[in-house]
C-alpha cells in the first residue's frame, strides 16, 4: 500500500495511530474498572494477585514504544492488516443504501480474534509468563491463541466445551496442529461459559507461570479494557479508509454481532464520542427471544455477575445462570461485556437480535450477492441489515468479523 | 456477639469446620446434616449455596452444586430449611457461595433472612475487599453477621492485614493455590513458610486453614499452624456414598477427631 496517498493517517505508522486512545468521554473504563455501573472485578482471592499484577502493568506495557513497534509490525506483516473496507455494491443495491464491509474475515486465522491475541501474547511475554491458557467457543479465539503461541514458542492450553468441539471440529484440529492442547469442558451445556469456567479454574490452580488470554471484552477488569483496546484497530482503520474512499471519516451506522462483544467493541471504539454515528449491536436470539433457546443477553438478561464482571446476563429467578443457545458457537454466551451493558443502559448503542434462521438467510444472501461466505457470527450482523431502515445516502459499515470456512457443516445442512 | 464470635471466643484451637452443599445429596437433607454435625462435635458448619457456575470449586463440589440445583435447591428453600431447625441447633452456621444468587435474592433481604434464620456469618469470596467495605459492611453490621475473608499463599502481607482489619469472624487460609478438593502435590516447605508468615503477622482474627484438608492427618497439621481446619470436598464425597445419612456424618467426623 502506498502510504503517501492516505489522507488523515499518521505518516509514521503504516496502519494508523495504533495504541493512541481516542477521546472516550464517559464511555471508557474508569480507574476502578467500571463502565458506568458495570464491570469491576468480582473474583475470589485466588485470582486476585494475578489480576492485580496485570492491572499494575498493562497500560505501561501497551503504551511502551517496544510493545507498539512489535504489535504494529505483527499486525501488518503477519496478520495482513489493514483489513480492507469493501464497498459491497450488490448488497447495497439490495438494501438501497451504501454498505461497506470491514473485512476482518481476511485476517490471518480468519477473524478479528487475532488482533487481540497478538496484543495479549506480547503482553504475556513482557510479563515473563510462559504458559498460556484460553477459552474458546467457535474455536476462532482458540485458533488465534494457538497461532500466536506457536509464533512465540509458548505452551498453549485451550479449554473448549465438548458440545462446541463436536460442532467446530476443524478448528479443534487446527489448534492441535498448531501445537495447542485442547481440553474439553464437560460441565453445564459444555459451551463457551463452561470453557471459561474451566480456564478460570486452571488459572486458580496455576497462579505463577500462567497468563490467561481472554478472547472477548468480558472477565474481571482489566480484561474488557485490554481486549477493547486491541480490537480498536478495527474502527481506527475504518476512519481513514472511509476518508480515502468517500471523503468522510465517519459512517452513519456501524453494525456488529455481539456475543461477549469484542468485535463490536473494536468496531465502535473510535466512534463512541461521535454521536452522529449510530452503533448497532446484533445479538444471537437462537430460536427467538421468547423461546428460552437464546443467547440474547441484553434482550433477555438482567444485572448480575458472571466471570468476574458485573453486567447483563441471562439468569433464572434464583440467580442461576441459564444455558444459552445459538446456532453460532461464538455467540453462545449468557453474558455480555460490561462496556455493552453500559452502552445499552445509556442508550449510546442500540442492540437488536437475529435468530438462527435470519442469520442463515443473511449468510446465503451475502454469499450469492458478493461471493463472500461469512462466519455464522458475522451473519448475525448482516441479518441486522434486514431490520433497519436506511436512507439511500446512508453510509453503513458492517463488521464482517470472520469467515465461514468453519461453519460449512451448518451451511451444508441448510442449503 | 453472634454465635460464631462466641464460639471463636470460647475455643481457640482444634476448631473443626465442615462444609457441605445445601440440598445435597437430597433436597431436604440440609437440616439433618447440620443437626448431626453438631451432635458429632463439629464446631462450625459452612452451608454452601449451590450455584450454576462455581468457578472456585473442583469437580466434587461442582457435582454437589449441580445435584443440589437439580434437586430444586434455592436460597429461598434454604432459609425455609434453616428456619425449621433454628430452635434445635446452637452450632454457628455460616453461608458460603457466589455473589450472583445473593444479588438476585436482594442483598439486604438476604442479610435480613440470615439474621432471622440463625445464620451468624457469610463467606462470599467473589466480593472484592473495596466493594465489601463500600457497599456491604454496613449491612453485615446491621444484621449482626460476621464476614470471613479468604487469603492464599500469593496474598501479600499488607493485603492480609487489610482483610484482617475488615474481618470480624475468621481468616480463611486457602492452603495452596488451587480450586477446592484439588488433591495436588504440595511443596511442604513453601506451605509451612506461608502458614508461618501469616501466623507471625499477629492478626486480630483467628485463622482456619481450608482447601485440601481431607483427613485426620491434614486436619491435625492445619491445627498446628492455625486455630482450626475446614473440610469440604472430602465430606461431600462421603455424603455421596451409599448408606444411612446420619451414620455417614458421624463416621466422617469420628475419623477426624
Amino acid at each position: 500500500m502506498d502510504k503517501t496517498n492516505n489522507k488523515g493517517r499518521n505518516p509514521k505508522s503504516p496502519i494508523g495511530d495504533l495504541g493512541v486512545t481516542p477521546p472516550l468521554g464517559g464511555w471508557g473504563v474508569n480507574s476502578l474498572g467500571y463502565y458506568g455501573e458495570f464491570g469491576g472485578a468480582f473474583i475470589p482471592e485466588m485470582l486476585q494477585p494475578n489480576v492485580d499484577a496485570l492491572r499494575a502493568c498493562y497500560r505501561e506495557i501497551i503504551d511502551s514504544p517496544e510493545f507498539k513497534q512489535e504489535f504494529i509490525n505483527l499486525l501488518k506483516n503477519y496478520v495482513g492488516r489493514p483489513s480492507p473496507l469493501y464497498f459491497a455494491k450488490r448488497l447495497s443495491g439490495h438494501y438501497n443504501t451504501k454498505i461497506f464491509l470491514k473485512r476482518e474475515d481476511l485476517n490471518h486465522t480468519g477473524s478479528h480474534k487475532v488482533n487481540n491475541t497478538i496484543g495479549q501474547i506480547l503482553l504475556a511475554k513482557m510479563m515473563g509468563k510462559n504458559r498460556i491458557i484460553a477459552e474458546t467457543g467457535a474455536g476462532q479465539h482458540g485458533v488465534a491463541t494457538a497461532t500466536v503461541c506457536a509464533l512465540m514458542n509458548l505452551e498453549c492450553i485451550v479449554y473448549m466445551g465438548s458440545t462446541d468441539m463436536e460442532r467446530q471440529l476443524p478448528n479443534v484440529k487446527r489448534m492441535e496442529m498448531l501445537g495447542a492442547k485442547v481440553i474439553p469442558a464437560e460441565s453445564g451445556n459444555k459451551t463457551l461459559k463452561d470453557a471459561t469456567n474451566e480456564a478460570l479454574r486452571d488459572w486458580i490452580n496455576n497462579p505463577e507461570d500462567t497468563y490467561y488470554l481472554i478472547g472477548s471484552v468480558v472477565g474481571p477488569h482489566p480484561y474488557p479494557d485490554i481486549v477493547a483496546k486491541f480490537q480498536s484497530i478495527i474502527s481506527e482503520e475504518m476512519g481513514w479508509q472511509l476518508d480515502e474512499q468517500i471523503g468522510r471519516t465517519s459512517p452513519d451506522y456501524i453494525l456488529a454481532c455481539v456475543g461477549g462483544g469484542s468485535n463490536a467493541a473494536g468496531a465502535f471504539y473510535h466512534y463512541l464520542e461521535n454521536k452522529t454515528v449510530k452503533l448497532i449491536g446484533v445479538e444471537a436470539s437462537g430460536l427467538g427471544t421468547l423461546s428460552g433457546e437464546t443467547a440474547a443477553s441484553i434482550a433477555c438478561g438482567e444485572v448480575g455477575f458472571i466471570h468476574g464482571s458485573k453486567t447483563l446476563l441471562m439468569q433464572d429467578g434464583d440467580g442461576q445462570i441459564t444455558e444459552p443457545y445459538s446456532i453460532s458457537a461464538g455467540l453462545d454466551y449468557p453474558g455480555i461485556g460490561p462496556i455493552h451493558s453500559h452502552l445499552f443502559e445509556t442508550g449510546r448503542a442500540t442492540y437488536i437480535d437475529a435468530t438462527d434462521k435470519e442469520a442463515l438467510d443473511a449468510a446465503f444472501l451475502l454469499t450469492r450477492l458478493e461471493g463472500i461466505i461469512p462466519a455464522l457470527e458475522s451473519a448475525h450482523a448482516l441479518a441486522g441489515l434486514e431490520k433497519m431502515k436506511f436512507n439511500p445516502d446512508d453510509v453503513v459499515v458492517v463488521n464482517l468479523s470472520g469467515r465461514g470456512d468453519k461453519d460449512m457443516e451448518a451451511y451444508i445442512k441448510n442449503l | 456477639m453472634n454465635t460464631l464470635q462466641k464460639k471463636l471466643n470460647d475455643k481457640k484451637e482444634n476448631l473443626l469446620t465442615i462444609y457441605f452443599t445445601a440440598g445435597y445429596p437430597q433436597l431436604n437433607d440440609t437440616g439433618t446434616i447440620i443437626k448431626e454435625l453438631e451432635a458429632s462435635g463439629v464446631d462450625i458448619v459452612e452451608v454452601g449455596m449451590p450455584f450454576s457456575d462455581p468457578v472456585a470449586d473442583g469437580p466434587t463440589i461442582q457435582k454437589s452444586n449441580l445435584q443440589a440445583l437439580h434437586n430444586g435447591m434455592s436460597i429461598k428453600k434454604l432459609f425455609e430449611q434453616l428456619k425449621e431447625i433454628k430452635n434445635e441447633v446452637t452450632i454457628p452456621i455460616l453461608l458460603m457461595g457466589y455473589i450472583n444468587p445473593v444479588w438476585k435474592f436482594g442483598v439486604e433481604n438476604f442479610m435480613e433472612a440470615c439474621n432471622k434464620n440463625g445464620v451468624s456469618g457469610l463467606i462470599l469470596p467473589d466480593i472484592p475487599l473495596d466493594e465489601f467495605v463500600k457497599d456491604y459492611q454496613p449491612l453485615y453490621k446491621k444484621y449482626d453477621l460476621s464476614n470471613v475473608f479468604l487469603i492464599t499463599p500469593q496474598t501479600g502481607s499488607e493485603r492480609i492485614k487489610a482483610y484482617d482489619e475488615a474481618c470480624n469472624g475468621f481468616i480463611y487460609m486457602v492452603s495452596s493455590a488451587s480450586t477446592t478438593g484439588a488433591n495436588k502435590a504440595v511443596d511442604e516447605e513453601k506451605q509451612v513458610a506461608y502458614f508461618s508468615r501469616v501466623k507471625e503477622l499477629g492478626l486480630k482474627n483467628p485463622r482456619q486453614i481450608g482447601f485440601n484438608i481431607k483427613d485426620k492427618a491434614s486436619f491435625d497439621r492445619a491445627c498446628q499452624y492455625a486455630n482450626g481446619g475446614i473440610i469440604g470436598s472430602a465430606f461431600i464425597k462421603k455424603l455421596g456414598e451409599e448408606g444411612d445419612l446420619k451414620r455417614k456424618v458421624r463416621e466422617f467426623v469420628e475419623g477426624i477427631r
